[in-house]
């Protein structure tokens, strides 16, 4: 066991420092692009086109895709490197974590070259419509419809807390093109140009007052059958390998939100009573707890990366991440500011500590639910990692056109 | 034995869930936080009509003279509705006026909280991290006030605010009427967008010491009590709605309700509720009858009723997935007030290691 990088690794790491010190250092001073459309996306598109040309992204990709031909190590190393820059990354992590991997497994060759090149290098940016006002755990429950007209399909339906739609180019959308099946069985995937007549993206806006997901409506929106993904009635198989990558992209902590050091700086500052909170008994078991588990997440994570390195496929054991890490900052972020008492709650002290742990307090909420929810995320542990049996489905074997629910 | 709360207060409970099921709620909340008026004056105007702002007053002052059970009915109804009047802050208000006030005093302020005419506030942060129980920022001298008091409730509307202030023993209690000269006003934007607050910057206000540093503490018991009852009264809502989505939404062919990892989180809010309304219960007697148990019954309650508050309050979020995590839904007014409320008298932490202090200086005594 050695946690250290090898020879190669470590050259890797130092070249990659060495090109971000220098490419990355003009978004430290930049004021906060988060929240204002047209620039965020301008400074992505930027930041992403500038990876591309230094061989910086789609690292573990072929190089026929444009990609780098590299391992997953090279892969993760170059993201901890650019996690510690101030550059923006957010735009892309729906687009080339789950969907262009989606594309490249089951899209036809044509799709692929159409496609995948033009994403790598940020000219294109994509969203997940997979969720409906009726379903969201239960993704198989899907109504949109897609109904085949010569070369053509028509989508009709209605999508829901999709991210970034109204800043996207392409989606990925399940859609129901035979509703006669039992539920899992009529579904098939498509990609879908959002700029299409037809589409119409409304951001919603968010508990904690963005707006970054929205609800996209279709009406008679024409795809035509070559941008089929896989199969027809194969969409439930397709899905799940943007899910299996779903759970890699977003389940780790968000970048740049407060963690067992952002507490440990927070305690140091405050005079109780009795005494300095970072001397506090509660105050410590605290922050040995938010360690354990912000730290104990990182490292299964590297065990992951271990088997990924080795060429294996990591187990299942990657779906514990996001269970612990969204209900961990939702209990932190309330535990440092009940303990900043008044100052904890008035929402003034912009860049603070303590504005990001209120920012983090109200956007954690959303991320226990976003991308399957905590419960979701025990199911499968419990049946997929442990085998215990999995609910009764009741409407499992049922035409969908005729599931009653229980 | 009768542990539980008089006909009378019952009967005012039941008065008061019926006006404010239909008057208030929150879609009147919404509007409230979508407006800028400091509180919503017609509905107060009906509240003080009610009677509720007289209840505690005594009758020589102009009042009802009604029990502590009663208020602590008000203050649940009140955290249930999420009413957008300063209702709780001009009660706790009302309780240091009964607790620590003069004969003058009260009859200089009672009379108007009772009929309306006065909004009153307690004004003790000071926007760093001090407890209750550390005023460093205000200093009292020669019967004026300076020095900052952040974030107030209800300040901007307010008559009256009564100012903790730095003392020999402690901090103690002083009344500031607004509308005397050194006095500025600002708005302070918190996590609650439905509660206003606000700065209260003195610049040698005239005060009047309202009790000592004993008085100071005796009241945050009683205003423990009643914030208590309010926070037990929001977190029963935020769990009702938790309850009727489960019910009514469907996922993998059966409502959620079905499943255990929403069945148990509902039955675990409940629980965590019932265990602080019992507490409540017990601070709701030791209040009304002045009994001695009456530190440890407070501090038990408030944090027993801040921890069913924070866990109804956010699993109400969780259980309702995506919708719950939008403006739209009314999960975020219960998300932001279980800040609110969290703050209002001091922290969790502070309530729980005064609840160890009182429990030991009693086994002390009984030594
Ligand atoms: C910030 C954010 C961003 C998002 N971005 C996207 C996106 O880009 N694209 C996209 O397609 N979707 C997106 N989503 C949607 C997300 O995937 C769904 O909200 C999520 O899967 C939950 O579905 P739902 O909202 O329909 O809740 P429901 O499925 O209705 O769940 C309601 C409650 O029931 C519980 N529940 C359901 N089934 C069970 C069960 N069997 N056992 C126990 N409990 C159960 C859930 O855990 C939850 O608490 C996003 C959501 C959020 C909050």
């Amino acid at each position: 066991m050695d946690f250290n990088d090898t020879p190669t690794e470590a050259e890797y790491r130092a070249k990659v420092r060495a090109w971000l010190a220098d490419a990355a250092a003009k978004y430290k001073d930049m004021p906060d692009a988060e929240g204002r459309n047209a620039e965020f996306v301008r400074r992505s598109k930027d930041w992403q086109k500038t990876k591309h040309d230094a061989g910086y992204t789609g690292i573990t990709w072929p190089k026929a895709m444009g990609g780098q031909g590299l391992t997953p190590m090279h892969s993760i190393i170059f993201s901890q490197e650019e996690s510690k820059t101030a550059a923006p990354t957010g735009l892309y992590a729906i687009g080339l974590g789950m969907c262009i991997p989606t594309v490249f497994t089951h899209g036809n060759p044509e799709v692929i070259q159409r496609f995948v090149p033009k994403a790598l290098e940020g000219g294109e940016i994509w969203c997940q419509l997979f969720s409906e006002p009726a379903a969201g755990s239960d993704l198989a429950g899907i109504r949109t419809r897609a109904v085949r007209d010569g070369d053509d399909w028509v989508i009709n339906g209605q999508k829901v807390w999709t991210t970034n739609a109204h800043l996207c180019d392409y989606g990925i959308i399940v859609t129901r093109t035979d509703p006669s099946k039992p539920k899992h069985k009529g579904l098939t995937m498509f990609i879908v140009d959002m700029h299409a007549p037809g589409v119409e993206a409304r951001p919603l806006k968010q508990m904690s007052g963005g707006a970054d997901f929205n609800e996209v409506f279709f009406t008679d929106v024409r795809v035509p059958d070559a941008w089929r993904l896989g199969e027809v009635g194969d969409g439930w198989k397709v899905a799940l390998t943007t899910l299996m990558h779903e759970r890699l992209a977003v389940g780790g902590k968000p970048r740049h939100s407060p963690d067992y050091n952002t507490l440990i700086d927070v305690a140091r500052q405050i005079e109780t009573e009795m005494g300095p909170a970072i001397e506090a008994t509660h105050v410590r078991q605290k922050i040995a707890d938010v360690y354990l588990a912000d730290e104990g997440i990182k490292l299964t994570q590297m065990r992951a990366l271990s088997a990924l390195s080795k060429g294996q496929i990591p187990g299942a054991e990657q779906s514990i991440s996001k269970v612990v890490v969204a209900k961990n900052m939702q209990d932190m972020a309330a535990f440092a500011l009940d303990l900043s008492e008044a100052a904890g709650f008035m929402t003034d002290g912009g860049g603070s500590d303590l504005e990001r742990l209120r920012a983090s307090y109200m956007w954690s909420a959303g991320l226990r639910i976003a991308g399957g929810t905590d419960e979701i995320l025990r199911n499968i542990i419990a049946e997929r990692v442990l085998g215990l049996p999995g609910d009764l489905r009741p409407d499992k074997d049922t035409p969908f056109n005729e599931a009653k629910p229980l | 034995m009768n542990f539980d709360f008089s006909d009378d207060a019952k009967a005012l409970r039941d008065q008061a869930r019926r006006f404010l099921d239909e008057r208030a709620g929150a879609a009147v909340a919404r509007k409230a936080m979508d407006g800028d008026a400091p509180y919503d004056a017609e509905l107060w105007t009906s509240v003080v009509e009610l009677g509720w702002t007289a209840a505690r007053v005594p009758e020589a002052h102009g009042g009802i003279g009604l029990s502590a059970e009663e208020a602590c009915v008000l203050a649940e109804e009140v955290g249930r509705s999420l009413i957008p009047v300063p209702f709780v802050s001009t009660l706790m208000a009302t309780e240091a006026l009964l607790l620590a006030g003069s004969e003058a005093q009260q009859a200089r302020w009672l009379p108007g909280i009772a009929d309306g005419s006065v909004i009153a506030t307690i004004g003790w942060a000071e926007g760093d991290a001090a407890s209750p129980a550390t005023t460093r920022g205000v200093r009292a001298e020669g019967g004026r006030l300076s020095g900052t008091k952040v974030p107030v409730p209800d300040l901007q509307g307010a008559r009256l605010a009564i100012v903790s202030a730095a003392g020999r023993d402690g901090p103690s209690l002083h009344l500031v009427d607004l509308e005397g000269p050194g006095i500025t006003i600002e708005a302070a934007p918190t996590l609650d967008l439905v509660r206003r607050h606000g700065r209260l910057t003195l610049d040698g206000a005239a005060a009047e010491p309202l009790g000592d540093a004993a008085a100071f503490h005796a009241w945050l018991d009683r205003a423990a009590v009643l914030s208590a009852w309010e926070a037990i009264g929001t977190g029963t809502v935020a769990m009702e709605m938790a309850v009727a989505y489960a019910k009514e939404r469907v996922a993998f062919g059966q409502k959620i309700g079905r499943y255990q990892g929403v069945k148990h989180k509902c039955a675990d809010m409940y629980v965590k509720l019932e265990l602080a309304r019992a507490h409540a219960m017990h601070g709701a007697w030791a209040m009304a009858t002045d009994a001695p148990e009456l530190g440890q019954a407070a501090a038990a309650a408030r944090v027993a009723a801040l921890d069913a508050l924070k866990f109804a309050a956010e699993e109400n979020v969780q259980l309702h997935g995506g919708i719950g995590f939008t403006w739209e839904s009314d999960c975020q007014f219960y998300y932001r007030r279980n800040r609110q409320i969290a703050f209002a008298l001091g922290s969790r932490a502070w309530w729980a290691d005064r609840l160890v202090r009182t429990l030991e200086r009693r086994n002390a005594r009984a030594a």
